[in-house]
């Protein structure tokens, strides 16, 4: 695959690239904390999410799983009174320090969210390219990268014939798919994903997951989700977050799916993957 | 109700003032310059202030639009909510202030400060048709149309921000998660996906540009003529000329007046027309395209 | 490093709203303080004046210096993001300012002749040559008065009931009369002058007056009235109206009884930004109120009238020195009325917001 395209060419100075391309970066938390104006929601995170490997976030509603994700790229400062304290490695470089600013940390670390959303005043080969253009990346062939992000995501086959349809006349598990091939085009090196299959059917769901499972050597994914099969089916690491009367949202249990699903130690992780609340 | 027979009323009102004076003129009202409608025999004609009072709107829209424009966006997506009130505030205040001033400051405080930058137009760019210069700067429709500027500046802007903010969330967050900055968002995103309402917005102040009257009265030198300069004095505006010529008007010209009037109503009518329905349409088409995709991603 | 900066504060990073203007605003400093020697230069050497154009060679040069620098150190997107983002204060701020100075130059040229005899005297029997301290425009208020208040006892009624069709009843028509008051508020205020001349002036006979103005600047008031109380009625919850229907009343009467008196507040903050928009109207009272130099209210129905508006044009194109410095006072006047009538209609509808 990689071999038939050309390397994207970052016109931007790197501060620090990895020189491999073709892999995915570890990315880790230290006492990560964050706030909704003086309301905590998370509290001192800790957390190593390796490489190449799908980290499945789980918990009920409101333990600030996906608040973690969105602090994992600054998208969480975007929100109004929002803040946090700690750090956030990207391969030993924290992300809030000098070194980065937010649009070069967001570049590496992609992001697809709950709800599908395709530009919908672009065609399906524009979504694609649209990380291109706003991060101001010139690439060679620009119709091999978008066969390739396309054929990453698992649409390829579905779409080759009208790319420049607009992006919003695909149906819902297609324009997810078509948010991935977005996010993949500009070949970040951590994916993060907030419930990708919450809005969309079990047919297209699966694909999805067997886009997660593909992307995985390539990429380092931390997904959120609700749905335990779906952690079961497609990570390597589980992490349980739970948020209670005496503190904001914090990790009770983390360590391989088949641990966490198999032979967890903390009761209340027990409870939660057997439905017994959340 | 009332409302509807108040709009036929104007209408018919205007046309039984006007008949006298389109009977006398004929067609020849749409194609003569000049303004004579008291003097025997009489000549009157639309054609030079119609034509000014497009070339100041254009005037106006062009210096306005972008500064509205780029305001909307800077006061939705830059703005802390707090001070975003604030801004809203000091919109509708300008909105508010009475076109009367707006022609005083334009004639006491912008015109002295505005002539320099006219000679300097017409010194390196007098070779431009529109910037030749004659050696007078002032009562020119450049500078009208800086003020009327001005004026539409909160119009447009407080549409194309009610537009700006219609922009989802979840499209400018997809941006600037792609690793776009503020910029590559407004640019790529808010701004392609406005553009209908934004077209809009600027058509209404285009609408209000066309209606403007005491400002245009207070500072142009009217001399009905189909100037292209716009640096130098002179022109017309039809809003203008029925303020300034009204009150010493005999019957005749009263009625010449009232054609003149009525021309303006069609105009901005239509005008304005276009602009809501551009508008509406946007709208109906977000949310239209907005229920089609979910029912999809129900399907 | 920042770790420790963190723990030593034990305080949340904050977000980024506020910071990104500051960091703005740090970013021009340096570029903004070359270009204004560039600006310096340039001014000395070429014929260039007028502060205009001092602003925009400044602003020019400062953008471009903006680039240049945020281009070498951080890149081509950062550097267009950074213009981008201090081009579009500009254009704000421009904004503000311009309202500043409107203000602040109407001030500056009426301080100097705001006598009370503004407030008491009239203008009839005083000489073209009197300085402005003599002399005022009672009539004009007391005409500005009668005529705002004629608009106000036309348009509210009407404005009020096409409001509760439009929001309460809708119907077919609905559409329709939501277009037309759209319609009507794009209309030019000399059309809506002239409109009144002909049927109420020439037509009907009844010569110029205060009642004819008051006639014309409602038609202009109506739209305003008509739509900001649909506005506000829109913000009355639906299950007060739900609960009322559910009781048997009709439409109409849940409109009537339960619906208005809800959104009172809302309806009088609607009605002080009709007057605000009319109380400055000028070209409709040239062909209606007409002007005159004395007070007249007991015949605001048959006689020409003066009005604020008018009595600043009328006594500016005359010309005269002391003639125009009481236009001055009359444009202050003017602009503080429409100014607090606007205030007092943000304080209500904070109220109103509040409470609902």
């Amino acid at each position: 695959m990689a071999a038939t395209m050309t390397a994207p060419l970052n016109t931007i100075a790197h501060a620090a690239a990895p020189a491999n391309a073709h892999a995915g970066t570890p990315i880790e938390t230290r006492h990560l904390s964050a706030w909704f104006a003086k309301r905590q929601v998370l509290d001192d995170v800790t957390l190593r999410m390796p490489s190449n490997a799908v980290t499945a976030l789980i918990g009920p509603s409101g333990c600030g799983k996906s608040t973690f994700l969105r602090n994992l790229n600054r998208m969480h400062e975007l929100v109004a009174g929002a803040s946090m304290s700690g750090e956030v490695l990207l391969d030993g470089i924290d992300i809030y320090g000098p070194t980065l600013r937010p649009a070069e940390t967001r570049q590496r670390i992609g992001m697809v969210f709950q709800k599908p959303n395709p530009f919908p005043t672009m065609s399906i080969n524009d979504n694609v390219l649209a990380g291109l253009r706003l991060t101001g990346t010139k690439v060679a062939d620009k119709d091999a990268l978008v066969e390739w992000a396309l054929t990453r995501a698992g649409l390829w086959a579905e779409v080759k014939n009208r790319l420049s349809a607009p992006g919003g006349s695909l149906s819902g598990g297609q324009q997810q798919r078509l948010c991935i091939a977005r996010s993949l085009a500009v070949k970040p090196k951590v994916l993060l994903m907030d419930e990708p299959c919450s809005a969309l059917d079990p047919t297209s769901t699966r694909r999805v997951e067997d886009t997660i499972r593909e992307i995985a050597d390539e990429v380092t994914v931390v997904i959120v989700t609700h749905n335990m099969q779906q952690a079961q089916r497609c990570s390597d690491q589980t992490v349980f977050f739970l948020a209670d009367e005496e503190r904001p949202g914090h990790i009770v249990e983390a360590g391989p799916t088949e641990q966490i699903f198999g032979n967890p130690v903390d009761p209340r992780t027990n409870d939660y993957i057997n439905g017994r609340f959340g | 109700m009332a409302s509807l027979m108040v709009m036929g009323l104007i209408a018919v009102f205007l046309v039984v003032q006007a008949i006298p004076a389109l009977r006398t003129a004929g067609l020849s009202f749409f194609t003569t310059n000049d303004w004579r409608p008291d003097d025997d025999p009489a000549t009157f004609g639309i054609a030079s202030m119609l034509w000014g009072t497009f070339v100041i709107a254009a005037i106006a829209l062009v210096i306005a639009v972008p500064i509205s424009i780029g305001t909307a966006v800077f006061v939705n997506e830059y703005l802390p909510s707090a001070l975003k009130r604030s801004f809203v505030s000091v919109l509708d205040l300008l909105a508010a202030v009475p076109s009367l001033i707006f022609g005083l400051w334009g004639l006491f405080f912008l015109q002295p400060r505005l002539s320099g930058t006219s000679r300097w137009l017409a010194d390196w760019v007098g070779f431009i048709p529109i910037f030749k210069g004659n050696g007078i700067y002032t009562s020119s429709m450049f500078i009208s149309g800086v003020v009327l500027a001005i004026m539409i500046v909160p119009i447009i802007t407080s549409v194309s921000r009610a537009i700006v903010a219609e922009v989802p969330r979840s499209l400018s967050e997809a941006a600037l998660a792609l690793g776009g900055t503020r910029w590559g968002m407004i640019r790529q995103v808010v701004l392609p996906y406005s553009r209908g309402g934004l077209v809009g917005a600027s058509m209404l102040g285009l609408g209000r540009a066309l209606g403007e009257t005491i400002a245009i009265a207070l500072i142009l030198s009217f001399d009905f003529t189909r100037s292209l300069h716009i640096l130098q004095p002179g022109g017309a505006s039809v809003a203008g000329t029925i303020a300034l010529r009204f009150p010493e008007a005999l019957d005749a010209g009263r009625s010449a007046l009232s054609a003149a009037g009525l021309t303006l109503f069609v105009v901005t009518l239509l005008v304005n027309m276009a602009a809501r329905s551009v508008v509406a349409r946007t709208n109906r088409r977000r949310g239209g395209g907005a229920e089609a995709t979910g029912a999809k991603g129900r399907a | 490093m920042t770790t420790m900066q963190n723990a030593g504060s034990h305080g949340p990073r904050r977000g980024s709203a506020v910071s990104s203007l500051v960091s703005m605003a740090r970013q021009l400093a340096v570029p903004g303080l070359i270009a204004a020697i560039v600006t310096g230069i340039a001014f000395a050497t070429t014929r260039l004046s007028g502060p205009f154009g001092m602003f925009v060679l400044w602003a020019a040069c400062s953008l471009l210096g903006l680039y240049v620098f945020t281009r070498r150190s951080q890149g081509r997107m950062a550097a267009t993001d950074a213009v981008a983002s201090v081009t579009l204060g500009f254009a704000a701020l421009l904004v503000v300012t311009a309202l500043g100075f409107i203000v602040g130059f109407v001030l500056l040229k009426a301080i100097p002749f705001v006598r009370l005899n503004f407030f008491t005297q009239t203008l009839e029997g005083i000489d073209p040559d009197s300085p402005a301290t003599q002399g005022g425009a009672l009539h004009a208020i007391v005409g500005t008065t009668a005529q705002v208040l004629i608009a106000t006892l036309i348009s509210l009624p009407f404005g009020v009931l096409t409001a509760v069709y439009l929001n309460e009843i809708g119907g077919r028509l609905a559409g329709v009369v939501r277009v037309v008051i759209d319609a009507m508020s794009g209309i030019p205020s000399v059309v809506a002058g002239l409109f009144i001349y002909s049927i109420w002036v020439v037509q009907g006979g009844f010569g110029y007056s205060g009642l004819a103005a008051g006639l014309a600047l409602a038609v202009l008031m109506l739209p305003t009235v008509a739509r900001t109380t649909e506005e506000m009625l829109r913000l009355v919850p639906g299950g007060l109206r739900e609960s009322a229907l559910a009781l048997g009343a009709p439409e109409w009467r849940t409109a009537l009884q339960v619906v208005l008196p809800t959104a009172k507040v809302g309806i009088v903050t609607a009605v002080i930004l009709g007057i605000a928009r009319v109380a400055g109207e000028t070209a409709p009272l040239l062909m209606t109120a007409f002007g005159n130099d004395r007070v007249n209210v007991v015949q605001t129905a048959t006689e020409p009238q003066s009005a604020l508006p008018l009595f600043v044009y009328q006594q500016f194109t005359s010309a005269q020195g002391s003639a125009v410095d009481r236009a001055w006072v009359g444009a202050f006047v003017l602009i503080a009325l429409v100014l607090v009538l606007f205030l007092i209609a943000r304080v209500i509808g904070r109220s109103k917001t509040a409470r609902l």
